[in-house]
């Protein structure tokens, strides 16, 4: 009787988990199940035990049969709330089960420095014939935990994902390989040093570079949270999570301009969970993630020890992989072919020792590895217009240019360095020789000659560059705002006690500037492009790379081409070559008009291009941020991984000596802000504008607080730390100048 | 002295009309659109930072320049110039008017606003109760201390710097404390509010009769 109950119970269990994922009891016949187990349970003993052996068999028997259609039918929200289900297996559960052993590290439970994230240091055992070898690595993930409220669910906190880094850098020093886990709906927006999006973007940049391998396994995904730990050589990803730039329910917000406080369509949630193509076989398709590690039907519980088998395997051969590569011997090669071939569902570990220490040469690879892998990422989620013809053109005049500058950069340059070193050296010796000779006579000189009351002294040297800036404002370029016949109002009136504007003088002669309180007033970017570089100096490449609907959104192609028709561009980035007072620059504009400055493979693209070019000439390079709204959520993940591809090209750019700028205006936010601007050491904006990881209405939504109206004010995010210092936007030009001298050093290309 | 304060009159005063009127005039010369009409309830600014924006009382237009008035405070339009509506209105003038209610606090402060006398800061500093009169206002309690001119009562402390502060002014005891000690206070601004002994009565029989007859 006792097992019957039991059994009971059980199907019970397996009920509820069908409803919760079906969300309600509607679909199917869940709720007939729902009554019948209830009359059962009443009337237990009322039963014989044959009459309820039989009655629960059907019982279980139609369950079986519900579970197998609602696995088969299985929507992209469903799949969001079985990973949200508090059975779902934890990163606890998997360092018990997958793990020999491990030691948490950063302290444990609720007195760790942020518990949402946790770090591990582990063994993993694998069977070699009938010996057990043990290997190290590190297990550095989101830890969801079963409903204690300091994890946060899953949202790391900025000094959470500082944790992680700091044992990523534990792992590089030990050699060991370190196993991600994400399981978050997204990070925590809080600006507190060190800052969200720094913070990811900290991790991002120092991923792209890490000399060990990593392997990362993504069940709940939620963009900038999951990309602060997802930099790996392998992606992989369990058959039910979801790895998504926004959630459904954000989304959804934003889609239906659904305001605050009104109460979401279930349908909009459920289309937009659809079209953002978040599930694990559309990411493998879109190439996002690299394997799916399968879970039993209706996702891995707490107790599937079986799937936990199968994950060690996995995760095994998946670090086997990464290291097979990097090794220069024949052998090793075909051994990972032939792992790859053995399909996707692996339960068996490889019974063969591999050594997971790489040497120098090894690290070279998969270093190089890891480049061109993410390098390849979102590569079809663009067009490019123009033929066969003049792609070769293309193609053959980088060609002459990578000659050419490296003819004059790495031979010549390296010879004139040191030839003018000796140069310096000598005159300096001999000035200070001739100095001694001379200064006796110079002196008598002096006495006798000079007038008396001058003092003796160089002129002032003149301003370096061309000397006087020649720009001045509303000769070049006069807003269209000027145009009209009215005046506004200055937003700090009431503070400052600022007289109204009148529009004409605003955005001509002031440019946009208060000239009380100095407030900018937004400009377009165009007031930029002629006020900020030579004039005539602006060479844009790289026009014709077209953003696209790569994920066939609905209603989105219609969108984009008004986007294209009404700024003449085909992206929401301007690539171009510049020149600021003589110095030649490489510039990477974001703009507002276009998709409100969003990032997508596209956009992506043409900035790691931006990188690229500025390598190859040893220009220095400028992010000019005039606005972004973050990752376009209409490219799902392929724009997600616009911040570890563009990151990896820039920290290869500043690796190979380059100086990289990123001048902030009005709004920057999100993706963006959070991987390939946030980690550019020097940072600035531009007065009144706002920088910060998610917007406001974004933290009251997932933390439930409410932020001061100043919160993500440049001058808030000067004291944070986040950016090095404000500018005016009418010294703007020369403030440029003067870092690019100052940072960049007198040949600007410093090392 | 005592008699000096007529309580009753100031009891009947706001029995009478338990609310405050507060005059919105024009804030510069334009063209004005009400948004509002009288008898409408109108919200004051909210929020813990106070920046959701009350409730948009009318807009002006001067040279193409459209302007939003927001209520600074909660209450019910008393008075309104409809008259005025589309009309070019000189800054300064009377438009509206919002009648607002009164809450027991409120009144409580205003009258007590009236018949204490105020102590202002005379720096913009942080302030403590110098050592004396902390010890003796722990042993007695606040109003049980009394000060007279020439006292020192206060620690003005500024860039480090500890500055005592003598009180001038009528003798009597502390009645009501404005600052809080280590948070900086503008100048000008009331540190404590003084009550002579013999008023003292009088405030305390008020307030009671505030506190009890209000609802």
């Amino acid at each position: 009787m006792e097992d019957l109950r039991k059994r009971l119970l059980k199907t019970e269990e397996r009920t509820n988990y069908l409803s919760q994922i079906k969300d309600g009891v509607e679909w199917g016949n869940l709720s007939g199940l729902r009554e019948k187990f209830v009359t059962l349970r009443d009337r237990f003993y009322d039963y014989t035990e044959e009459e309820l052996s039989k009655e629960i068999g059907l019982l279980e028997e139609s369950l079986c049969f519900l579970e197998a259609r609602c696995e088969e039918t299985l929507t992209s929200m469903d799949r969001v709330r079985i990973v949200r289900n508090p059975h779902r297996f934890s990163l606890k559960d998997i360092l018990e089960n997958v793990y020999e052993d491990y030691t948490e590290l950063g302290g444990a439970e609720e007195v760790s420095i942020d518990p949402s994230m946790v770090a591990a240091r582990a063994s993993i055992m694998r069977r070699v014939k009938n010996k057990s070898v043990m290997q190290q690595v590190m297990v550095i993930g989101h830890e969801k935990g079963h409903g204690e409220e300091y994890r946060n669910g899953g949202c790391s906190k900025p000094w959470g994902n500082e944790k992680a880094l700091r044992y990523m850098r534990v792992a590089e020093t030990e050699g060991i390989p370190i196993h991600f886990y994400i399981f978050t709906p997204g990070s925590f927006p809080v600006e507190d040093y060190p800052g969200a999006g720094q913070q990811i973007a900290r991790n991002l940049y120092a991923m792209a570079k890490l000399r060990v391998p990593m392997i990362s396994v993504t069940s709940e995904g939620g963009s900038g949270g999951a990309e602060a730990v997802g930099m790996a050589d392998v992606r992989l990803m369990f058959s039910h999570g979801y790895y998504s730039v926004i959630s459904p329910e954000g989304a959804a917000a934003i889609e239906g301009k659904i305001r605050e406080g009104e109460k979401m369509p279930k349908e909009l949630v459920e289309a937009c969970a659809e079209n953002l193509h978040i599930t694990a076989a559309e990411n493998l398709k879109l190439g996002t993630i690299d394997r799916i590690v399968y879970e039993p039907p209706l996702g891995a519980k707490r107790d599937d020890f079986g799937f936990f088998r199968q994950l060690k395997s996995e995760i095994i051969r998946a670090t086997d992989e990464v290291v097979l590569k990097t090794k220069s011997l024949r052998a090793f090669r075909a051994y990972e072919l032939t792992m790859k071939k053995a399909g996707d569902q692996v339960v068996e570990e490889p019974h063969i020792e591999i050594s997971w220490d790489l040497n120098e040469d090894e690290v070279k690879r998969l270093l190089s590895y890891r480049s061109k892998k993410y390098r390849a990422m979102s590569c079809k989620a663009y067009s490019e217009e123009g033929s066969a013809c003049s792609a070769f053109c293309q193609k053959a005049k980088k060609s002459i240019a990578k000659l050419y500058y490296s003819f004059r950069y790495d031979l010549l340059k390296s010879q004139q360095k040191q030839v003018k070193k000796v140069f310096q050296d000598v005159s300096g010796e001999g000035s200070v020789l001739l100095k001694q000779v001379s200064s006796p006579i110079t002196a008598a000189y002096d006495f006798i000659a000079r007038k008396p009351g001058v003092r003796p002294g160089k002129p002032p040297a003149a301003a370096s560059g061309s000397g006087e800036d020649p720009i001045e404002f509303g000769d070049v370029y006069t807003s269209p705002l000027a145009n009209e016949d009215r005046t506004v109002t200055c937003p700090n009136t009431e503070k400052q006690g600022c007289k109204d504007l009148w529009v004409p003088d605003l955005y001509g002669e002031f440019g946009g500037v208060c000239e009380n309180c100095g407030h900018h007033f937004p400009l377009e970017y165009q007031w930029y492009l002629k006020h900020l570089f030579d004039p005539d100096s602006i060479r844009e490449f790289n026009s014709g790379v077209c953003a696209g609907n790569p994920l066939v959104y609905p209603g989105f192609e219609k969108r984009l081409q008004a986007a294209i028709a009404k700024t003449g561009r085909k992206s929401g980035i301007i690539t171009f070559d510049a020149r600021v007072m003589g110095v030649d620059l490489v510039v990477a504009m974001l703009y507002s008009d276009f998709r409100n400055g969003t990032v997508g493979a596209a956009e992506g693209e043409k900035f790691v291009r931006a990188c690229e070019s500025a390598k190859l000439k040893r220009r220095p390079l400028l992010s000019y941020v005039h606005t972004t709204g973050g990752i376009r959520i209409h490219e799902g993940t392929l724009g997600v991984v616009q911040m570890p591809k563009c990151t990896m090209a820039v920290r290869e750019y500043i690796d190979s000596g380059g100086l990289y700028i990123v001048v902030y205006d009005n709004n920057s936010y999100a993706g963006p802000v959070a991987s390939f601007l946030g980690c550019s050491p020097y940072q600035f904006a531009i007065r009144s504008s706002r920088v910060g990881f998610a917007g406001p209405r974004v933290i009251r939504d997932t933390t439930g607080e409410d932020i001061p109206p100043d919160y993500h004010n440049a001058r808030n995010a000067l004291q944070r730390g986040h950016i090095q210092g404000i500018w005016d936007r009418r010294e703007f030009r020369r403030n440029l100048h003067k870092s690019l001298l100052t940072m960049g050093g007198g040949n600007l290309y410093y090392r | 002295m005592t008699h000096e304060i007529d309580f009753d009159a100031i009891i009947g005063k706001y029995r009478s009309d338990p609310f405050d009127y507060m005059d919105v005039c024009t804030i510069h010369t334009g063209q004005v659109r009400f948004r509002v009409r009288q008898d409408a309830a109108v919200e004051g600014p909210s929020g813990e930072w106070h920046h959701i924006r009350g409730t948009l009382l009318y807009e002006m237009t001067r040279e193409g320049n459209q302007k939003k008035i927001f209520s600074s405070s909660n209450g019910v339009v008393s008075f309104i110039r409809d008259d005025l509506e589309g009309q070019f209105v000189e800054a300064g003038e009377k438009i509206l008017t919002i009648r607002h209610p009164l809450k027991k606090r409120e009144i409580i402060e205003n009258i007590l606003r009236q018949v204490l006398e105020p102590f202002n800061a005379p720096e913009r500093a942080k302030y403590f109760f110098s050592l004396e009169l902390q010890a003796k206002i722990d042993k007695h309690g606040q109003r049980g201390v009394s000060i007279k001119p020439g006292d020192e009562i206060l620690t003005m402390s500024l860039m480090k710097r500890d500055t005592p502060v003598y009180y001038a002014g009528e003798p009597g005891i502390i009645h009501s404390v404005y600052f809080q000690p280590g948070v900086s206070v503008s100048q000008g601004e009331p540190l404590l509010g003084i009550c002579s002994q013999e008023k003292l009565p009088m405030i305390q029989k008020i307030i009671t009769r505030v506190k009890a007859e209000w609802e």
